[in-house]
């Protein structure tokens, strides 16, 4: 059914028509409209039979959900930013134990300095930790990729982070299509569990593992992820039949053929990116744009194949490897290793500064002629930094840095637009 | 030495022996039916007070479910002595997920059970005092305050055993252990910390809170079942010496716990809903001495540069335990 809703209801209903069994859940801009949501269905009976925790932590939330999942429910939570570094311990444990829990993130930046806008750092921290990460586009991804998420984490019996852009997807209000309960019902079959916590077979969960074996379990959660790239495209191709849309899938390519310079970007940021690119295209330039829908597994053949006959790239990526430079850029120049492709990183967008048309057109054009150093940051202000950095070689005593940067800044909230 | 000669037909005592008692007032662990829960070969210490704890404890509150439990480990000892393949010994569906989250696992699987309609399967969380009183606090006290229908038992030996010994927020004041050596002006752990963590589950007003030793196992076993027949949040803290950890004798693993109660360091009560319900009295009102000076990690207290003032001191927290719980009966002398 057609609604104009709001990304987080819109994936509240889609979570809820997954017939979840255990939700739990602790509070986090900007993922509270999600579990608010949904403990409201629990609450009022229209999801049932479900459990819905109010948990003290996202590390209980995770361990919650670790606890449900092994004892065959079905289940879910939603975290973000430093909710998700909160629970990190569990994030690994779920993954080494094998449990299909879905997660969903509400991108959101980590701090210091604490920030509630929107960047990608969370849920890339956790790229090694043996869940499978899908980013949404839009709103409508974002319903479809979470049922999705739960067919392939139930199939392959490993747990899944469904991340969409905090407040630009989690907080916007546009036209989403929710499925019936009847497709959802026929495209995701009730939970059936490779393990499970039974009196009447008892089992030991998360015993002790030496030398001797644990290469051999950490190899299988590869070779998961591995079976999950032939997987995804497939589950994505079903989803289709059932509901008539694309969606997901391992990454997607726009205006790509003739592209001499590719935008390479995740999540919501491939809109402005392909408005850009239709701008350009209007004025002759042969620019097109990969999105990266499964960022682990990362699909390196997928990501070769649609680079592969352009003669530049440039990751936009709102993330940072401090003391490296880009996260996605490694792991795409990675995929290109071989073609002596030129490859730019551009950091953009960290803690929720915009990413307008204006500076990425700036970009791209240099982009395209190549005047771009390996890694620049979009849109930094170089004034700030150089003098905060020249305060620091004056003065010893130079203080917080945060600090000294709002304070040269003055207000700005009017700035930005 | 045993601590006191065996006397048969013992009166007032919950020791007395199986075959005197009628057949369903037997211990779960007379009973040839029971249901072995951790099964023996393990890699436990000789004498390890948990391994004991551990294997009465769940034998009776399987025996009480009918055998429909699962049971939650924090890390820790019981976790790693009873896992590496071959040595596994749960005969019980059994999860270790981290050190400090198994009352919020436990929450899950109950959440599980419930949503499924499994009702009659009951869950059972166990950690050791590390795991309850510092890392898994935060859990614990979750679990308590929304009332979650689990069994939290805490095997406290007073310290980090697994990682080889260090202070923990159960260690008693003066002990040595890796992180309190007895060097300095006030050698061993200090005075005036800690938690209590049995009071702190009664400020949460939860259903059952109990504490127990491995000296009276049928209490143990008695408390276990009780806990079982109660739905919501119950905590079971369960007294248990740990020979490497504390420098004692194998074969007083027993005599230790009995020492621990009997001169009041350790009291053993009840309490319902916030309120002490039942203690086990004092039968032979013994000193601190008798207790501090066969443990290793109390060494320092006495010999050559003896520490009488702190000998003195435990003494006093020792009192206001008997005081404040009135552990002292009329037969008590
Ligand atoms: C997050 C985390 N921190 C530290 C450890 C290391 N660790 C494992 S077991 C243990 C000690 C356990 O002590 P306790 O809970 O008292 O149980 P015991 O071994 O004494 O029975 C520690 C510190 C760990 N496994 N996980
Ligand atoms: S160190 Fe202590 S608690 Fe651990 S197995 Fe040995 S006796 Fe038991
Ligand atoms: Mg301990």
């Amino acid at each position: 059914m057609l609604k104009q809703t709001e990304g987080s209801k819109a994936v509240a209903e889609a979570i809820a028509l997954c017939r979840p069994e255990v939700i739990c859940a602790y509070p986090i801009s900007p993922q509270t409209h999600i579990v608010e949501a949904l403990g409201e269905m629990v609450k009022s009976g229209e999801l049932m039979p479900c459990e819905f925790i109010n948990v003290e932590s996202e590390f209980a939330a995770m361990s919650v959900a670790i606890g449900a999942s092994a004892a065959g429910a079905r289940s879910y939570t939603a975290t973000a930013s430093q909710g998700l570094l909160f629970m990190v311990e569990a994030v690994y444990n779920a993954s080494g134990l094998g449990l299909p829990i879905v997660m969903t993130v509400a991108n959101r930046a980590i701090g210091a300095p604490i920030n509630i806008w929107n960047d990608h750092s969370d849920s890339l921290s956790q790229r090694d930790s043996g869940w499978m990460q899908l980013f949404a586009e839009t709103n409508q991804e974002a319903v479809d990729l979470h049922i999705q998420a739960f067919r392939l984490a139930e199939e392959l019996s490993m747990p899944i982070m469904v991340c969409m852009d905090g407040f630009i997807l989690t907080h916007a209000f546009e036209r989403v299509d929710i499925p019936s309960q009847e497709q959802v019902d026929a495209y995701l079959p009730p939970f059936d569990p490779r393990q499970v916590l039974d009196p009447a077979e008892p089992v030991s969960i998360g015993a002790m593992v030496g030398p001797e074996a644990f290469m051999e379990v950490k190899y299988l959660a590869h070779a998961k992820q591995m079976q999950a790239l032939e997987l995804i495209p497939q589950l994505s191709a079903e989803f289709k039949k059932v509901f008539g849309r694309d969606s997901g899938g391992l990454v997607r390519t726009y205006c790509a053929d003739d592209a001499e310079t590719m935008i390479v970007a995740m999540g919501s940021v491939l809109g402005t990116i392909k408005d850009t690119v239709d701008e350009m295209r209007a004025e002759g330039h042969k620019i097109g744009v990969l999105g990266i829908v499964s960022y682990r597994p990362f699909p390196l053949a997928e990501v070769r194949a649609a680079l592969m006959n352009c003669k530049r790239f440039i990751v936009l990526e709102k993330s940072l490897a401090v003391g490296m430079g880009g996260i996605v850029a490694t792991d795409v120049r990675m995929a290109v290793t071989g073609t002596g492709l030129k490859g730019f990183t551009a950091i953009a967008g960290l803690g929720g500064r915009p990413i307008p048309k204006a500076s990425l057109h700036k970009l791209f054009r240099q982009a395209e002629k190549e005047e771009l150093p390996p890694v620049t940051f979009l849109d930094l202000d170089w004034d700030a930094v150089n003098k905060q950095l020249e305060r620091e070689r004056q003065n010893r005593h130079s203080g917080p840095i945060a600090e000294n940067i709002l304070h040269d800044k003055g207000i700005v909230s009017a700035k930005f637009g | 030495m045993s601590f006191q000669p065996v006397k048969f037909y013992q009166t007032g005592t919950l020791t007395v022996g199986n075959r005197l008692l009628a057949p369903d007032e037997r211990s779960v662990q007379a009973n040839q039916m029971r249901s072995n829960s951790i099964n023996s070969g393990h890699r436990a210490c000789q004498g390890c007070g948990e391994a004991l704890g551990a294997r009465y404890a769940i034998d009776a509150a399987m025996a009480e479910s009918n055998g429909q439990l699962i049971a939650v480990n924090a890390t820790g000892c019981l976790e790693v002595f009873s896992t590496p393949y071959p040595e596994s010994s749960w005969q019980v569906p059994w999860i270790h997920s981290l050190f400090g989250n198994a009352p919020a696992v436990a929450t899950g699987v109950m959440a599980a059970m419930k949503v499924k309609g499994k009702t009659e399967v009951r869950v059972v969380a166990q950690g050791g005092d590390g795991g309850t009183t510092d890392i898994g606090f935060g859990c614990l006290s979750g679990m308590f305050e929304r009332n979650d229908d689990v069994l939290y038992i805490c095997y406290d030996n007073e310290a980090y055993m697994n990682t080889g010994v260090q202070r923990s927020s159960a260690t008693p004041p003066a002990a040595r252990t890796a992180t309190t050596m007895p060097v300095g002006a006030e050698p061993g752990n200090v005075f005036g910390q800690g938690k209590n963590v049995p009071e702190i589950a009664m400020a949460h007003n939860i259903p059952y809170v109990a504490t127990a030793t491995v000296a009276d196992l049928r209490d143990l076993e008695f408390k276990v079942r009780k806990a079982m027949r109660m739905h919501g949040a119950r905590y079971i803290q369960v007294f248990v010496p740990c020979p490497l950890g504390w420098g004692t004798a194998s074969h007083d693993t027993i005599r230790m716990a009995r020492l621990a109660k009997e001169t009041g360091m350790f009291p053993v009560f009840e309490a319902e809903h916030g309120e002490v319900i039942s203690v086990l009295k004092i039968r032979h009102r013994l000193p601190v001495e008798d207790y501090l000076q066969p443990q290793k990690r109390f060494a320092h207290l006495f010999g050559k540069h003896a520490h009488p003032e702190t000998v003195a001191r435990i003494q006093a927290i020792a009192d206001r335990n008997i005081r404040k719980y009135g552990l002292l009966s009329e037969e008590s002398s």
